[in-house]
């Protein structure tokens, strides 16, 4: 039950776009249309869970008994980048059909902060490795939602007339401003 | 002196060019924390440019990337200690945004796109002016947001929090404040707008220049 709320706690209510602020370049560059939006949602959701599970490990395995905690970070985002790095490459030779969907959003990953986010979110709240799973999938599964939802309003909002100056991301931002103002309502859930 | 002043209306890194969003939303509900994230991100700039710039002719080409990475997350992880230390209200301010910096798109985006084919000085003056326009974009947004919530401007000695340094506002509006303007809502409007404010400067520039 605690398990179930955290997920969707972080699934809705502490979203990571519309309430931390966290991806909104990807958001609002990879949201031109819905296909696109699922693509990179799925593909977020794959690499934060690996990632997260990688350093956890590397977290407890490693820099905890080593007493070396400090360079945590360099070392995060170096699993981070030689990760996805790793599973683009590996992605292209052996699963052409998935790359030719998946893959051109990988590299954009690694410089989209929500990964190295929940990676040291898991850890600096202290969460065991069953949270940490649920953690790192409900995590990115917000993402996901928001980014599908704001990719379809986006497809109609270029039939809109808006003014010039706003047009593009300006309007975007507002729009996600509004769905902010829409998901803050959902916080009575909680 | 052209690179310096590019960073802060044409090439503002924030509300042009969209680099760096993340941070800029979350940290500018106050004028501290908008000042304290700025100066943090500025000087990482200017020592990771100066540094990627004096060793540009000996990183080869295809691990770059990496060799970048690694210099911004040390140096951010220096900043992240010396903030921890010696200023630990604005270090739980910032919380994890701070470490955040190293995935900051400003950063990596300035080695590539100038540090790395430059000599040091010309690398220096371009972090701090690119830096200086992140800040002052900070600023901007916060002072707008926190005039917005409270009706004042206020800054406060980062060393001793209790130690007021100035402050402004009026008073007569404090019945009238829109609280939402603090919340993340408040956030995307104000970013909206303003960047929607400078692209009509820059349109209405691109025109004059035409003419």
């Amino acid at each position: 039950m605690k398990l179930l709320s955290m997920a969707i706690a972080a699934v809705l209510i502490n979203n990571i776009v519309l309430a931390k602020f966290l991806g909104v370049c990807p958001f609002l560059g990879v949201s031109k249309n819905s296909k696109s939006a699922i693509g990179m949602g799925l593909a977020v959701i794959f690499v934060i869970f690996s990632a997260s599970m990688l350093t956890y490990g590397v977290q407890y395995l490693i820099l905890k008994p080593l007493g070396i905690e400090y360079m945590q970070l360099i070392s995060f985002i170096l699993i981070i980048a030689a990760f996805v790095q790793f599973v683009e490459m590996f992605m292209k030779k052996n699963m052409p059909g998935l790359y030719a969907s998946l893959g051109v959003y990988l590299p954009l990953i690694t410089t989209n902060c929500t990964v190295l986010y929940v990676a040291q979110d898991n850890i600096s709240k202290g969460y065991n490795l069953i949270e940490t799973i649920v953690n790192s999938i409900a995590t990115p599964l917000g993402f996901l939602v928001v980014m599908y939802l704001f990719s379809c309003i986006r497809e109609r909002l270029d039939y809109a007339t808006t003014p010039k100056p706003f047009k593009g991301n300006p309007i975007g931002l507002i729009v996600a401003g509004l769905m902010a103002l829409a998901f803050a309502g959902l916080a009575g859930i909680a | 002196m052209n690179n310096f002043k590019n960073g802060f209306i044409k090439e503002n890194p924030v509300f042009c060019l969209f680099l760096g969003m993340c941070s800029s939303l979350a940290l500018s509900t106050s004028l501290n924390n908008a000042l304290g994230m700025g100066i943090c991100v500025t000087l990482v700039l200017i020592f990771s440019n100066a540094i990627i710039s004096a060793i540009r002719k000996i990183t080869p080409d295809e691990i770059r990337i990496p060799v970048y990475i690694v210099i911004i997350a040390t140096l951010v992880s220096v900043v992240e200690l010396l903030v921890h230390a010696y200023l630990p209200a604005l270090f739980d301010a910032l919380g994890a945004f701070l470490s955040l910096i190293v995935v900051n798109c400003i950063i990596l985006g300035r080695a590539e796109a100038f540090a790395k084919k430059n000599p040091i000085l010309p690398s220096i003056i371009d972090g701090l002016g690119m830096g200086l326009g992140y800040t002052f974009a900070l600023v901007v947004m916060s002072c707008i947001r926190e005039f917005l919530t409270t009706a004042w401007v206020s800054l406060y000695n980062p060393f001793d929090m209790s130690q007021l340094i100035f402050r402004i506002g009026i008073p007569q509006l404090s019945d009238y404040t829109i609280s939402l303007f603090g919340t993340s809502v408040g956030a995307f409007f104000t970013f909206a707008c303003l960047a929607a404010l400078f692209a009509f400067i820059n349109s209405k520039e691109k025109k004059e220049a035409k003419k």
